[in-house]
């Protein structure tokens, strides 16, 4: 056998396949291209390159797929039926595509992102690198994009909210007052809450909002809501829309009256005789400092307050003697401190004249007033002229008729201090969110248009004025934040100490802040 | 040789130079890869009839040897490689096989295995010449194969990266046939490691860097 092989000393391959061996472990040569190669590792007998060439371990994955987008609420369907909000270039929008992929699941996906695209173009491009084992131990990597068409569908949420009579229960909230300065503050209350959220529809109509809801227990809520932040009279009544009789399941609409006491901050009112005798004995005809759950009132004269509640409220209903269209600018001439102070209140006397009588005569009155420590001689300052005013209301009537009040009536009642403002152009460096809202079927007409934006201002302005007010509200940095802060300083340094009053920047929130607290909400 | 048109190829090629004849083996046309054999003799399964036997007595020379075998693994082509000198077999083959081979074939036997896989007959093409085993066999069990035949064997494959090597390919020490599918790189391997065409081949190797190779290769 030796000898055999000393004959025919092989002139082989071998010996040169041995010596590239020890340089780079190949063993055989690839069957394709006849690059060397380690047969003990190689799938089959082909090199790596080959193998990359021959095999496409992305095969049986899809290479394009639409993915559904609903336009009006910014959500992405993640089928079967669920609908996520995803930024784009999000995680979360990642992980929508990936499982929208077919396939995938079979092999290993190593990475995936985004490959920037116009979002204009509507289309989500995803490069993603996956894994898979060619055979026994040879793993193939391989890099390809899926290009994702963005299709427009809407989610049944918005289908439900445009279609009408989706809903369920509605609440309606009224209160029969000439102008619009608590639903204004009611808004805002509604926002910094969220108790909003719920709503399908939110319409306007005379004296107040109707808040359309899917469900009677977000109606519920929403009264619940209600209830504990205004003085409201609440009823429910429902109308029954169909009836199955064999497995007695009825359908109903709910609708919530919701009634606010139609008497707001800084109205006159005259109580009736019998309730003031009730509240504490307070002089019946006072002013209305505040409205929460229930009505403060005032007594200018002696300072003493009292707090009706709203169903005692209910028990005996009373109208406002005089709202703040009906303030008139006076002008203090003289004002002398009694003594008595009571929170911010000091009980004060006052002579004042009316502003549009000056110059035409010189007739006086004389008043106690609850300002005397915000009120100097030369001041403006806004109040209810009592004398020469036909007030039609029958506890008014009373009053005059009793005979120990009747001489308690004062000639003015001032309410509070004016402040000269500028022109209505005047820019704040707040302002406060608005919530969107349909209007009903009438379109707004032009002196409605302006009525509205008129009750806007004011309470605007008794925004700045109270601080309290401010308190159980959200206040936003205004756009123009910058320009806002020269024109403050500006108007600081012109206009005196003790003129408007303006809103320290700390107070206010910025616009992310919002978002932040929504979420939260 | 049974297939009709397989016999063809090969009288087209063959006529001439090696008298072909058709035969079968308990029926089937498989003829290769259910006997064994080398220049000196021819094994065959113990499920060929005696007229098979007959045909093929008559067909060869009489110094070949033609022996039936009673061997549970039949298909003595995938179990048994074997050149003129040397025979490799399955590892489980009976005692009494292993002597009438080295008997009947005249050569050394060995029970191996080529890169784990039993059927030495179909991972191994073997001529006196050298030898193809199995791609994923390792260079160590290559020496150590080499070694045992005193031939040069490399890894490789046929028919575009089969590794079923023995049956994939039919070879001896002046020809090989490979199937339509096997490349080039895989017939150039096969001509190289059998030593085939070697009249055309670059004539300075097989005088004066001969015996430096074989020095590097043992």
């Amino acid at each position: 056998m030796s000898s055999a092989m000393d004959v025919d000393a092989p002139v082989s391959i071998a010996p040169r396949f041995n010596n590239q061996e020890q340089q780079t472990g190949a063993t055989i040569l690839c069957c394709n291209c006849g690059a060397p190669i380690d047969g003990t590792t190689s799938a089959g007998a082909l090199c790596y390159d080959c193998v990359k060439l021959t095999i496409d371990v992305s095969g049986g994955i899809q290479r394009e797929a639409t993915i559904h987008f609903c336009r009006d609420c910014d959500r992405w369907l993640l089928p079967p039926s669920t609908w996520i909000v995803a930024a784009p270039e999000s995680r979360e929008l990642l992980a929508l595509c990936l499982k929208k992929l077919r396939g995938l699941h079979k092999v290993r996906i190593i990475d995936a992102s985004f490959i920037w695209t116009e979002p204009h173009s509507r289309r989500v491009k995803v490069k993603l690198t996956i894994q898979d084992s060619v055979s026994e131990g040879v793993v193939l990597q391989q890099s390809f994009e899926v290009e994702y068409v963005v299709a427009y569908q809407q989610c049944p949420d918005c289908q439900k909210s445009y279609t009408a009579n989706t809903w369920r229960a509605c609440v309606q909230v009224r209160q029969k007052v000439p102008h619009k300065r608590t639903f204004l503050y009611l808004e805002q209350l509604i926002l910094k809450h969220g108790a909003h959220k719920d709503t399908i529809n939110i319409k306007e109509v005379k004296d107040g909002l109707d808040f359309f809801y899917a469900a009677r227990n977000q109606a519920e809520k929403f009264v619940d809501f209600l209830s504990s932040v205004a003085p409201v009279r609440s009823k429910k009544s429902q109308e029954l829309i169909s009836m199955d009789i064999h497995t007695s399941t009825k359908s109903y609409k709910f609708s919530f009256s919701v009634e606010l006491v139609p008497i707001c901050k800084d109205d006159l009112v005259a109580l009736p005789i019998k309730l003031a005798k009730q509240v504490g004995n307070i002089s019946p005809l006072g002013l209305c400092y505040r409205v929460g759950t229930s009505l403060n009132i005032l007594d200018p004269s002696t300072l003493q307050t009292a707090d009706i509640s709203t169903p005692i409220y209910w028990r005996s209903p009373f109208t406002p003697l005089a709202d703040v269209q009906e303030l008139v600018e006076f002008i203090i001439m003289d004002i002398e401190p009694l003594g008595p102070v009571k929170g911010r209140w000091a009980l004060a006397e006052a002579t004042v004249a009316r502003a549009s009588d000056l110059g035409s005569n010189d007739r006086t009155y004389y008043t106690r007033t609850h300002l005397g420590n915000v009120l100097h001689p030369g001041d403006s300052v806004m109040g209810y002229m009592l004398t020469g005013t036909n007030f039609n209301s029958p506890q008014f009537e009373a009053l005059e008729e009793h005979n120990s009040y009747s001489a308690q009536i004062p000639d003015v009642m001032l309410v509070k201090k004016f402040y000269a403002r500028k022109k209505k152009g005047k820019n704040r460096n707040w302002r406060l969110k608005r919530m969107t809202r349909e209007e009903g079927d009438m379109l707004p007409r032009k002196q409605d248009q302006e009525k509205m934006d008129r009750d806007y201002e004011m309470f605007l302005r008794d925004v700045e004025e109270d601080t309290e007010l401010r308190q159980t509200m959200a206040l936003y940095k205004a756009q123009q934040a910058q320009r806002e802060a020269d024109a403050m300083s500006m108007a600081e340094t012109s206009d005196g100490e003790d003129e408007t009053p303006q809103i320290n920047m700390a107070e206010l929130l910025d616009e992310f802040e919002e978002l932040q607290m929504e979420d939260h909400a | 040789m049974a297939d009709e048109h397989l016999c063809s190829v090969f009288e087209a090629e063959l006529q001439d130079v090696i008298p072909i004849c058709h035969a079968t083996i308990a029926g089937t046309k498989i003829i290769g890869r259910l006997t064994a054999g080398n220049r000196k003799g021819l094994l065959v399964p113990t499920s060929t009839t005696d007229q098979e036997l007959q045909h093929l007595r008559n067909s060869l020379p009489d110094e070949v040897k033609i022996q039936r075998i009673e061997e549970r693994l039949s298909a003595l082509g995938n179990v048994i490689a074997a050149n003129d000198h040397v025979a490799l077999v399955h590892p489980d083959i009976e005692r009494e096989t292993e002597e009438i081979i080295a008997d009947v074939l005249g050569v050394e036997v060995f029970r191996q295995t080529i890169a784990d896989n039993v059927l030495v007959g179909s991972y191994m093409a073997l001529s006196n010449q050298g030898g193809i085993v199995h791609p994923k066999t390792s260079i160590l069990d290559q020496d150590e194969l080499s070694s045992l035949l005193q031939v040069p064997l490399v890894a490789g494959s046929v028919n575009r990266g089969s590794s079923v090597v023995g049956a994939g390919m039919v070879v001896n020490d002046w020809l090989a046939v490979t199937g339509l599918d096997t490349t080039a790189t895989e017939l150039s391997v096969v001509e190289s490691v059998f030593r085939l065409g070697e009249g055309q081949a670059p004539g300075a190797i097989n005088t004066s860097l001969k015996d430096t190779m074989v020095e590097s290769f043992y």
